[in-house]
């Protein structure tokens, strides 16, 4: 067998991208198929039920949980601000009566005779779903979404830390090596999502975070950076939910690793275009990967695209790149793809490639261990 | 479904369907005796473009019908049955774990007892617990509630209380969860199906406190008196709402549950299920491992109690930085016999886990995955130890003798001395290069002591073979035996410690292939050579402060298994300490290296 399947990360000047835009439960959505749309419109919007709190009066006011509905001053279905009297002792032969003033504000949802329990709903959560993307709503879910699309350059990254961010590109690097350091870091980078090289310095993040950027992105990070970045040591790579004040996007791994020439050549080409850009990274069944996208200019659009990649097929002359170590972050061309499985220095054995190096040299690597990148 | 006779069963097919692979396997009855002759594998097909299970039921069936040369699937594009002559099978069965498994919340009264008794049942089960709320867990009531609005498990199992006692806390746990609406995974058409198992008197107020939105099912309690659990009832009711819900839900599951002749069970359950028949069967008490990328499952039964824990986050790829964040670099660099650069692992560990399936291609990156894997197994067990208790609050029975004892309730059931059997399946053991390596892994992480049989799962059977167990329990042992398991070896270790050099055990080994005798110090371990179906009567001859078994200094005599390792002589002492300073501790695991021969020597 010639040929196996290797998956790659998606870096594309040219693609139509689809995204689906749904709230999580029902509600409205607020534009229509044909609409055009900037990144940060809200195209659907609901209300949550409101947070409930349990009073336990039974527990407050001293009396037997069966006591409790007589002494309401409130029913179930009626509303309570904070303060207002909520339910009244009956006293000892009328006098010594206790009240209880409510410490929520809210609907009465239920008031039980078995627990004493009397559960507040709060307001209504409003919850919003922003279009993302700046493109053409094709597709409406009722009441549940949308589908927009368009035209962009598209970049997937590696790993990422935080959520969804919009800024113009903005590149900080004068090459696809050049670390990131916090002195490359300037105030009119404030909003932007911010391109390096190799890799990026915990310093240079904090910076960024100072000065107000949207985003960064760079080829490598240490795991101590990262670590100091977020306060804690990363166990699974479930994020998107951090608030550390920007978005952190790494297109190669960790280490001292450039980024790709193509990817960085790519953004650049980009600078001062408007970009969506997502951290969120789940590395699971159903895996999920950061993203740069970049909705194309008209002008753009009326170019070529670039010539389509295969993808998937590892073949004789396709580029990979090494992804373990001892040849972490190396990039070479397939040279041989033996059938017959073969030891590895660790004693296992394995399908393997040969990957002729970029300095010449040739090296046998397990098949698991590449990915096929684009140039 | 089908009623089945077993003594007409001469072929029988099983499935697994994971979240990634299928894997299919063929039993058949050759001269009175069911063996395994033939396995399959396709990838699962359960997420989109397919969103059919059964493509990959097919595929994985079609791949063992060529191998063995038996038409399985018909015309129909279906599994053919009964069996003829030359076509078709008698029995066909299934597990599953497909989409993540079943995904549980559990709620209880008190977290020690009968929530706790509600998380047993749901692991018993097969589940993914993803949280437990109880009435005592020190969260505030809206952050308990805030978590229920969070999760979307697939199932929930509310719990509390004994029979006739009071049913206020456990209503007022039901209060919580009913207004909280929890979603559930899979959208908006699923009614969240809630299993009441506490107490009886508190489930009319129960049905009344859920409206429509649920499917509440209401079973016997599971902790009816304080002094004893009643697990089943709940666990059946697990295992008839997966099928009925969750399994309904996922893609072309319909039509699988209408071939198969035994209800599906989640993977795990199944597992579960033959660790136990097998220890029932045999007398003796068991553990079972699975490390897999996200999570490490254990299986234990002690004394005819059977328990499971999932340690969510130790796994060997997706969840490696967990395991050395849970575990720290130096705990895991002390399993590593050179130098390594810090900085460069913690690097090294998260590439693993950003591209999880790449493998070990040098020694050294080998040597540092299954140091990781000792500790992520020394981790899982400990976990399961803490889970595996007598039930808590029960009043203990005190004589004189127990005067000055601190026990209370709640002791670990699971005590390594009696540990007859340790079975290690999952990518890091099961494809070691050398099983020696996956006998000392498992010996290094799980420490057992006196005398243990060490095996490993061949190709993951275990699954197809614990629901072959509900319906033919012939069939799944005889497999179980002769083709499931692989025999490492025996290992012999003692409990106490003593010092370095000093005498730690004397032996005398008596068998067809093995006649030997002589000794181990403290400190030193050894392995001879044992094949596979051959035993031994060993005899040891412990020191005086030395336990085997039969108290400190005391001999005792066994008749040990052999199997592709041999017989590990262990004196390095129970609990394994390792020397405290670097150079030291490199020293020793060199030695240990070499007795065992773990590694080629090149590199080492």
């Amino acid at each position: 067998m010639g040929q196996a399947y290797t998956p790659g990360l998606k870096v594309t000047n040219r693609l139509t991208h689809r995204c689906r835009r749904m709230l999580p439960i029902k509600g409205d959505v607020l534009v229509k198929v044909g609409d055009q749309v900037e990144a940060e419109q809200v195209v659907a919007q609901t209300f949550m039920p409101g947070d409930i709190e349990p009073v336990n009066l039974a527990n407050l006011l001293s009396m037997p949980p069966e006591d409790v509905v007589e002494c309401m001053l409130k029913q179930e279905g009626d509303r309570i601000e904070v303060g207002e009297p909520l339910a009244r002792t009956k006293g000892i032969f009328g006098a010594f009566k206790t009240t209880y003033r409510s410490k929520h504000e809210g609907t009465i949802e239920t008031v039980s005779a078995t627990t004493g329990q009397v559960i507040i709903r709060g307001e209504p959560i409003p919850v919003q779903v922003k279009a993302y993307l700046k493109g053409t709503v094709t597709g409406t879910v009722p009441d549940e979404g949308v589908v927009i699309e368009a035209d962009v350059t598209f970049v997937q990254g590696i790993f990422g830390v935080g959520g969804e961010a919009y800024g113009p590109i903005k590149v900080a690097a004068v090459s696809h090596e050049q670390e990131l350091v916090a002195d490359m870091i300037t105030k009119d980078m404030a909003g932007c999502v911010i391109i390096g090289g190799g890799r990026v310095w915990h310093e240079a993040i904090e910076k960024a975070i100072d000065v107000g950027a949207a985003a960064v992105v760079a080829g490598g990070i240490d795991d101590q950076d990262l670590k100091e970045i977020l306060g804690y040591d990363l166990g699974v790579a479930i994020t998107g939910t951090e608030e550390i004040g920007l978005t952190v996007i790494i297109t190669e791994g960790f280490g001292d690793i450039a980024m790709a020439e193509r990817t960085f050549r790519l953004l650049k080409s980009r600078e001062g275009d408007y970009a969506s850009v997502n951290g969120a990274t789940q590395i699971r069944a159903g895996v999920m990967r950061p993203e740069i996208v970049i909705p194309l200019t008209e002008e753009e659009k009326a170019h070529e695209p670039e010539p389509a990649h295969t993808t998937g097929l590892l073949e004789i002359g396709r580029p990979v790149r090494i992804i373990r170590d001892p040849y972490f972050g190396l990039i070479g061309e397939v040279a041989a793809l033996p059938p017959e499985p073969q030891a590895l220095g660790s004693g296992s054995k394995a399908r393997v490639l040969e990957v002729k190096l970029g300095s010449g040299e040739s090296v046998t690597i397990p098949r698991a261990n590449v990915e096929l990148i684009e140039v | 479904m089908r009623q089945i006779d077993p003594d007409k069963v001469s072929v029988i097919l099983a499935t697994d369907c994971g979240s990634t692979t299928t894997k299919a396997i063929l039993i058949r009855e050759i001269e009175g005796v069911y063996r395994q002759t033939h396995r399959g594998e396709a990838p699962s097909t359960v997420e989109e473009p397919f969103a059919d299970v059964t493509i990959g039921v097919i595929n994985s069936v079609t791949e063992v019908q060529e191998l063995a040369g038996r038409r399985l699937i018909g015309d129909d594009g279906r599994i053919i049955q009964p069996a003829t002559e030359t076509e078709g099978c008698d029995l066909y069965i299934s597990t599953s774990s497909a989409g993540g498994g079943l995904q549980m919340m559990v709620a209880g009264v008190v977290k020690e007892m009968t929530a706790a008794s509600a998380k047993r049942a749901a692991l018993g089960a097969g589940a993914i617990v993803m949280d437990v709320i109880a009435s005592n867990d020190k969260r505030p009531p809206h952050q308990q509630i805030q978590r229920i609005r969070e999760l979307r498990p697939d199932m929930i199992l509310i719990s509390g209380g004994t029979d006739g006692g009071g049913t206020k806390h456990v209503v007022q746990i039901a209060e919580l969860i009913a207004p909280a609406r929890p979603q559930p995974r899979f959208g908006g058409e699923y009614r969240m199906p809630v299993i009441f198992a506490g107490n009886k008197d508190a489930a009319p107020t129960i049905e009344e406190t859920f409206d429509d939105s649920v499917d509440l099912s209401i079973v016997e309690n599971l902790r009816p008196v304080l002094e004893r659990e009643n697990l089943n009832p709940a666990r059946d009711a697990i295992h008839d709402l997966f099928l009925e819900h969750v399994m309904a839900h996922a893609p072309g599951y319909h039509k699988l549950m209408g071939w198969t002749d035994a209800p599906i069970m989640p993977t795990p359950g199944a597992v579960g299920n033959i660790l136990q028949t097998i220890a029932q069967r045999q007398g003796i008490n068991a553990v079972g491992v699975d490390i897999g990328g996200a999570t490490t499952d254990v299986f234990s039964v002690f004394g005819c109690t059977f328990n499971r824990t999932v340690s969510a986050n130790l796994g060997m790829s997706y969840s490696i930085s967990n395991v050395c964040a849970e575990a720290t670099m130096p705990n895991i660099l002390r399993w590593v016999h050179f130098d390594m650069d810090e900085r460069e692992l913690r690097n090294r560990v998260k590439n693993k886990m950003i591209r999880p399936t790449t493998i070990p291609q040098s020694l050294e990156a080998l040597v540092f995955e299954q140091a990781v894997a000792r500790e992520a197994l020394r981790l899982a067990y400990e976990q399961h130890k803490e889970f595996a208790t007598t039930l808590k609050g029960v009043q203990q029975q005190r004589s004189v003798g127990d005067t000055f004892s601190q026990e209370t309730g709640g002791q670990t059931i699971v005590d390594n001395m009696k540990l007859d059997l340790l079975v290690a399946s999952g990518g890091v053991l099961s494809h070691a290069p050398r099983m020696h390596q996956t006998a000392m892994l498992l010996i290094d992480a799980f420490q057992p002591e006196g005398f243990t049989t060490l095996a490993k799962d061949s190709i993951f059977m275990m699954p197809h073979l614990g629901v072959a167990a509900q319906v033919h329990p012939q069939a799944a042992m005889e497999v179980f035996e002769k083709d499931c398991l692989i025999y490492l070896g025996t290992c012999v270790a003692p409990r106490s410690h003593g010092r370095p050099g000093r005498p730690c055990f004397s032996y005398s080994i008596e068998g067809d292939t093995l006649n030997e005798s002589g000794e181990i110090e403290y400190g030193q371990i050894k392995l001879l050579p044992l094949g596979i179906g051959e035993t031994a009567m060993v005899i040891v001859d412990p020191a005086k402060n030395f336990d085997i078994g039969a108290g400190p200094g005391r001999r005792v005599q066994r008749m040990v298994k052999g199997g592709t390792v041999g017989l590990i002589l262990d004196g390095r002492g129970r609990e394994l300490e390792l020397p405290e300073t670097r150079a030291e501790c490199q020293r020793s695991i060199k030695s240990w290296i070499a007795a065992l021969d773990l590694y080629p020597e090149e590199g080492t």
